[in-house]
């Protein structure tokens, strides 16, 4: 694809979208679902009430809290679990069950535990992310070149400093895939976790405006906010792949 | 009688009938038959044989990294339970670590020192594998070459008495691994450590070592061992040089005739 190409074409693909998404509104006669111009009514509205800031800072925070504690929990359990083989055969029957469950599956369970407040959707959201985290950690250990791990022993570095000199490092362009998929969940996860749990972000938007009078131009608005932030964030931990001592583990010269 | 001993060069390493086996019940492979061998102080010993013939297997016991089935290998007097500081080895595929740069490899066995002591030494030894102007370099910014003595002085920087090379220039091009040669054999004068290096390039173990031990196919058992008293710099095309080689060449044939 040439230069001109790169850009152009996929913003020509953008507006042939919405092209068909306007003409299909109107040839339908539909009376309830938004055209594209009534939805970005509906991002301006949001942005003079300060809802738009408001609700994106709200999902972001659950977002980051949740997240976070799994990041912080993950890759230490992740690296034990994967160092010490023991430690996975006795977890892994557990580690297999609980993660096929659906995250939203565990939503009346966190209603139960933490009522309708944040700590419910943020504990979503640490349980959505944890067990990605952990399984790449414990996979990235696994992977990690015996070489490498017999230098280390060779220069007479005690299991802990091991882990976190050798195998951490290692492991850790495996471990930042697993944190790009645990960010990816996680953001899936705020939302549908804020149209049970709480009473403000983008989930919540989504849920609010259809109850409060089918404002589906809001309902709208708030899935592509939801989207854009999506993909930010996708580009922002994408990023981490650029650090040169991490450039191994992603390009191959 | 003291001023024997001083004099008498002593034996820094021995292996005592070392066995080796791998696999259980009916699918047990027989790797190494019974080593024995002596290796003085300051010594640079060549394992020569044919490549899976378990010479990298017996490095890696002397290493400590693995157990032999039976026998034993002594060190100083003790015998090996592990790997140890004092001994570094040197992997055939390069082992640097790709997350640090040229200074944190060569400083990475340096955490009990201080911070100014490990400065210093890291500078040493980036000089004295002359890789001046890259020590903020990634593994992946470096040739095969430099790579390798990126390795050589992470080895040599926690001032270990032995080295241990599995076929360490084996992935370099030849007139890298001539150089590297050459820059190795500098360092062992300059630094006056025992050395195993292990290889499978006959002509490389005539030009490095004092002694080619000469080992068979699986099991490898140690068919020979040639004295190579050519003093340094060795002079590849001379008589003496040809005739150790074609010896080996010989021995080496021998060992493959069914």
């Amino acid at each position: 694809m040439k230069r001109w190409e790169a850009y152009t074409l996929p913003l020509l693909a953008a507006i042939a979208l919405l092209l068909l998404w306007h003409w299909s509104v109107i040839w339908t006669h539909t009376s309830v679902f938004p055209k594209p111009a009534d939805v970005q009514r509906g991002v301006i509205e949001l942005f003079s009430k300060g809802l738009l800031w408001g609700y994106t800072r709200d999902s972001l925070y659950r977002v980051g809290v949740g997240y976070g504690a799994a990041v912080l929990l993950g890759i230490p359990l992740g690296l034990v679990l994967g160092w010490y083989p023991t430690a996975a055969q006795t977890t892994n029957p557990v580690i297999q069950i609980l993660r096929p469950i659906s995250p939203l599956a565990w939503i009346p369970v966190s209603v139960l535990w933490f009522g309708v407040t944040d700590a419910a959707a943020i504990f979503l959201i640490f349980l959505a992310s944890l067990f990605p985290i952990v399984l790449a950690t414990m996979d990235g250990v696994h992977g990690a070149p015996g070489m490498f791990v017999d230098a280390g022993r060779n220069f007479g570095l005690s299991t802990p400093a091991l882990l976190s000199r050798v195998v951490f490092p290692a492991a850790l362009p495996r471990i930042i895939i697993g944190l790009r998929i645990a960010l990816g969940v996680a953001w899936l996860v705020v939302v549908a976790a804020e149209m049970i749990a709480v009473d403000s972000g983008l989930g919540y938007l989504i849920i609010d405006s259809r109850n409060a009078g089918k404002r589906y131009h809001l309902v709208v608005a708030g899935m592509l906010l939801i989207g854009v932030i999506g993909l930010c964030l996708d580009t922002g931990i994408r990023q981490l792949e650029k650090f040169k001592f991490l450039r191994w583990g992603f390009y191959h010269e | 009688m003291a001023g024997m001993v001083q004099t008498t060069v002593r034996s820094k390493l021995s292996l005592n009938g070392l066995n080796m086996t791998f696999g259980h019940g009916d699918e047990v492979v027989d790797v190494l038959e019974n080593i024995d061998l002596e290796v003085r102080e300051g010594e640079f010993i060549c394992l020569l044989g044919p490549s899976g013939c378990g010479k990298s297997t017996l490095l890696n016991i002397v290493g400590g990294f693995l157990k032999p089935s039976s026998g034993e290998v002594v060190i100083d007097g003790e015998p090996v339970r592990g790997p140890d500081p004092r001994r570094i080895f040197v992997f055939q595929e390069r082992g640097v670590f790709p997350w640090l740069t040229v200074e944190g490899n060569i400083g990475f066995g340096l955490f009990r020192l201080s911070r100014s002591e490990k400065v210093r030494r890291i500078a040493h030894y980036v000089e004295l594998v002359g890789l001046q102007g890259f020590e903020r370099a990634y593994p992946h910014e470096l040739s095969g070459g430099m790579k390798q003595r990126v390795e050589v002085a992470r080895a040599l920087a926690v001032n270990p008495d032995m080295l241990f090379l599995d076929e360490p220039f084996g992935a370099l091009d030849s007139i890298t691994r001539l150089e590297m040669r050459r820059e190795l054999l500098r360092i062992w004068r300059a630094e006056r450590k025992t050395i195993l290096f292990v290889t499978h390039d006959i002509e490389e173990s005539v030009q490095l070592a004092d002694r080619v031990v000469v080992m068979s196919t699986r099991p490898a058992r140690i068919q020979n061992i040639m004295e190579i008293n050519i003093p340094h710099p060795r002079d590849i095309s001379s008589r003496r040089y040809l005739d150790l080689r074609d010896s080996i060449f010989e021995q080496i044939g021998l060992a493959h005739k069914i």
